[in-house]
């Protein structure tokens, strides 16, 4: 599904991703973790296209096509799908309308004919079930007075809406109560299947709890230095960030 | 965070007006210029009685006294009223009885703008006056208004079928001597529409009138004026395109609205005229004086507007609230892309008790374009409990556009209640990316930021017109972000 080589990208002139490796396969749940500053949501934002970030070494291979040559919205019509860290408010805009726009452009890119009204609106309440979203929430502007949690699972709708394949969840345990954090993990949880595959971008083992990865890497300074499975996040959890700096400068 | 401004500004420049084209057929002209013999001439040439002819030579020689206004945020080239055909009409060659009879060449350029008057007349039911060069040439539907007792018709024709109507009401909001601009107008107007509700009626289907430009050189001085006598309705709709031209042409409309006791007008603009090439040049100057006066209590007089055309856009859509508990409103959203300029607002003028007023004004900039909003609130001596709320909401794209707010407030009773609200923003790069990542194409995405950022003023519009709004506002800033 995802194959990264060798990825380097900076900011500002700042590098921030140096020498990223990480293959992932269709139906995977990939957690990554990492300290503050170590290239996570870099490596979210580069993936999705953020026109920000500069590439500046590696390739990234999605489906068997160069990801790197795309632009974001014909990723996001290919299947990659990111649930942001800050999701952005568009006042005026419902979401409901938004989301028409947003899979009526997906549906035009595969050469598919606009969704009927009535089709679209009967895809909306069943996927609002699966995230146990708030009716009135999608007739309100994009996000606009959202709580932190009325986002997030805002997100996880939105990625319920637009069925990807690969979906990018950057922190989206951040700012959540425990209550919020179980219905956006079942959400994404009844989402996960053979075909699809995700990377947990997270701080916390608290959230893996409930999404449970097939894979944990640790991405520190640019690069992934350790990789193991789920116990390896609990580890983590025990042992501090500390511990693998550590270990990776007494290595050298 | 680089090059998305630049390529901002080389796809706005590279952006075309998509209904630029021109249409030949015969014109029976004024010579060029203006005099008084113009003056005479035009009103020769309609048959006008005595009295109309006085009242345009009042308003000539009133025009000669004054000096263009100079107070406005701009600068445009002088205008030499010299070089002007101040009329120009289709040679008539039969009297019109239907469609059918209309010259295929006009009906072609209908056609072209979307707007044939065939399909309007038989699918939308809406009545349709068709202004093209100065003179009516279809007007539809009038059997079944004429049941109700609307007049719905050219002034022209009013002035011969009605002429006690509009000898009384012409010139009662804006006067001959109002301004530079109306002086002109009411000097050589050569045509426009005429509409008066008769008392309790409600017009049975939303009135409206298509103007187009097209002769060159020809400046365009439309007058119109409804009268909804007591207790009526009516919701009348505008809407403009016009063909390229490479030299300016000169838009100086008046629009006269009269609401008696419980009457409520509505009154809707969509306008699209050529807005010049990505220099500037070659587009409409519009200058418009629209003013409505609520004459009688609890009258309510509502200005919707969507200006995405023009070189220059100089209107400001008034109320005069004279009638005790009578309410203006207006609802404005004005886009000017590359070098366009619009500077436009409203004076609402509270005269009467309890009398209230809302405004809500949403700019659009982009390109190396300027919108200015200008606004007067002023509360009279007597009225007493007048209320106001201004909301003023500015949007940039790109770093070369800007935007400016100009509300003047004068208060002259302790119990007015005066609200104003302002707001400046710019499309984030961050919207754009959310969109994009949705999938949504970058000149999708700011369709839908700019439609979300107007959705208070698209609301106001009859549905048929906020969708053809709709898709002009995302027309109107293709390429304006790369």
């Amino acid at each position: 599904m995802l194959s990264i080589k060798n990825l380097s990208a900076e900011i500002d002139g700042k590098k921030i991703l140096d020498g990223l490796e990480l293959e992932i396969k269709a139906g995977e749940v990939h957690a990554i973790m990492g300290p503050n500053g170590a290239g996570k949501s870099t490596l979210s934002a580069v993936l999705a296209g953020r026109p920000e970030y500069v590439v500046t070494g590696g390739t990234v291979t999605y489906m068997g096509k160069n990801l790197l040559d795309m632009s974001p919205e014909d990723r996001a019509c290919e299947g990659v799908f990111l649930a942001f860290q800050y999701p952005v408010e568009i006042p005026g805009v419902s979401t409901t309308n938004f989301l028409k726009t947003a899979v009526n452009q997906k549906r035009l890119y595969n050469g598919l004919e606009p969704m009927e009204a009535t089709d679209f609106l009967k895809m909306m309440r069943q996927k609002m079930e699966l995230v146990e979203m708030d009716k009135s929430l999608t007739g309100r502007s994009l996000n606009e007075g959202f709580s932190g949690g009325e986002k997030k699972r805002n997100e996880v709708f939105q990625m319920a809406m637009l069925e990807p394949n690969l979906a990018i969840l950057d922190e989206t345990d951040s700012g959540l109560d425990i209550d919020a954090l179980r219905l956006v993990s079942n959400g994404v949880n009844k989402m996960r299947n053979t075909e699809r595959s995700f990377v947990v971008i997270t701080h916390y083992q608290r959230l893996l709890d409930y999404i449970i990865p097939d894979f944990v890497h640790v991405l520190y300074k640019g690069k992934i230095v350790k990789s193991g499975d789920k116990e390896l996040a609990k580890e983590l959890e025990v042992k501090g960030y500390d511990w693998i700096k550590n270990e990776l400068e007494a290595a050298v | 965070m680089p090059e998305p401004e630049s390529d901002i500004i080389d796809q706005v420049v590279s952006q075309d007006y998509k209904y630029g084209f021109s249409t030949n057929i015969e014109m029976e002209m004024a010579s060029i210029g203006l005099s008084e013999e113009t003056v005479r001439y035009i009103s020769k040439k309609k048959n006008e009685p005595d009295w109309m002819l006085e009242w345009r030579l009042k308003a000539y020689k009133h025009w000669l006294k004054l000096d263009e206004p100079k107070w406005q945020n701009f600068e445009y080239p002088k205008i030499n009223y010299q070089e002007i055909y101040f009329y120009a009409a289709p040679k008539e060659k039969i009297k019109l009885d239907s469609l059918d009879q209309v010259d295929p060449e006009l009906l072609k350029t209908f056609e072209k703008l979307g707007i044939s008057l065939l399909e309007q007349k038989r699918l939308t039911g809406v009545a349709v006056d068709a202004v093209f060069d100065s003179v009516s040439i279809a007007t539809t539907f009038k059997d079944q208004l004429r049941e109700k007792g609307v007049i719905f018709c050219s002034i022209s024709e009013a002035l011969k079928e009605h002429p006690e109507l509009v000898k009384k009401y012409i010139g009662s909001v804006v006067p001959q001597t109002d301004n530079y601009f109306a002086a002109l107008n009411s000097a050589v107007f050569s045509d426009g529409s005429f509409v008066y509700i008769p008392k309790g009626v409600r017009c049975p289907m939303e009135l409206s009138t298509y103007f187009r430009i097209n002769a060159e050189k020809t400046g365009q001085f439309e007058r119109t004026l409804i009268i909804a006598d007591e207790g009526s309705y009516v919701s009348y709709l505008e809407g403009c395109t016009a063909p390229m031209r490479d030299e300016n042409q000169l838009h100086a409309a008046v629009v006269e609205l009269v609401a008696h006791e419980k009457a409520e007008i509505k009154y809707s603009t969509v306008q699209n005229w050529y807005p010049g090439d990505k220099e500037g040049k070659g587009g409409i100057f519009n200058f418009v004086t629209k003013r409505g006066l609520c004459e009688g209590a609890f009258a309510k007089i509502s200005w919707t507007q969507v200006e995405t055309g023009s070189a220059i856009t100089w209107k400001y859509p008034s109320c005069i609230l004279k009638g005790d508990h009578s309410v203006g409103e207006f609802f404005s959203v004005a886009v000017t892309n590359n070098c366009q300029v619009a500077d436009t607002g409203t004076k609402m003028i509270h005269l009467g008790k309890n009398t209230k007023s809302r405004i809500v004004s949403k700019g659009i900039s982009a390109g190396k374009s300027h919108n200015t909003y200008r606004g007067l609130v002023k509360v009279n001596k007597k009225a007493i409990g007048a209320r106001n709320h201004t909301q003023c909401d500015s949007m940039l794209i790109g770093d070369r556009s800007g935007a400016h707010t100009f509300p003047y407030i004068e208060i002259g009773n302790k119990s007015a209640q005066v609200e104003h609200e302002a707001s400046t923003s710019k499309i984030g790069e961050d919207q754009i990316f959310y969109c994009n990542q949705r999938g949504i194409g970058t000149e999708a995405a700011i369709g839908l930021i700019v439609n979300g950022f107007c959705r208070e003023v698209l609301n106001q519009l009859p549905m048929e017109f906020a969708v053809e709004a709709q898709k002009l506002l995302a027309v109107s800033l293709e390429g304006s972000v790369g």
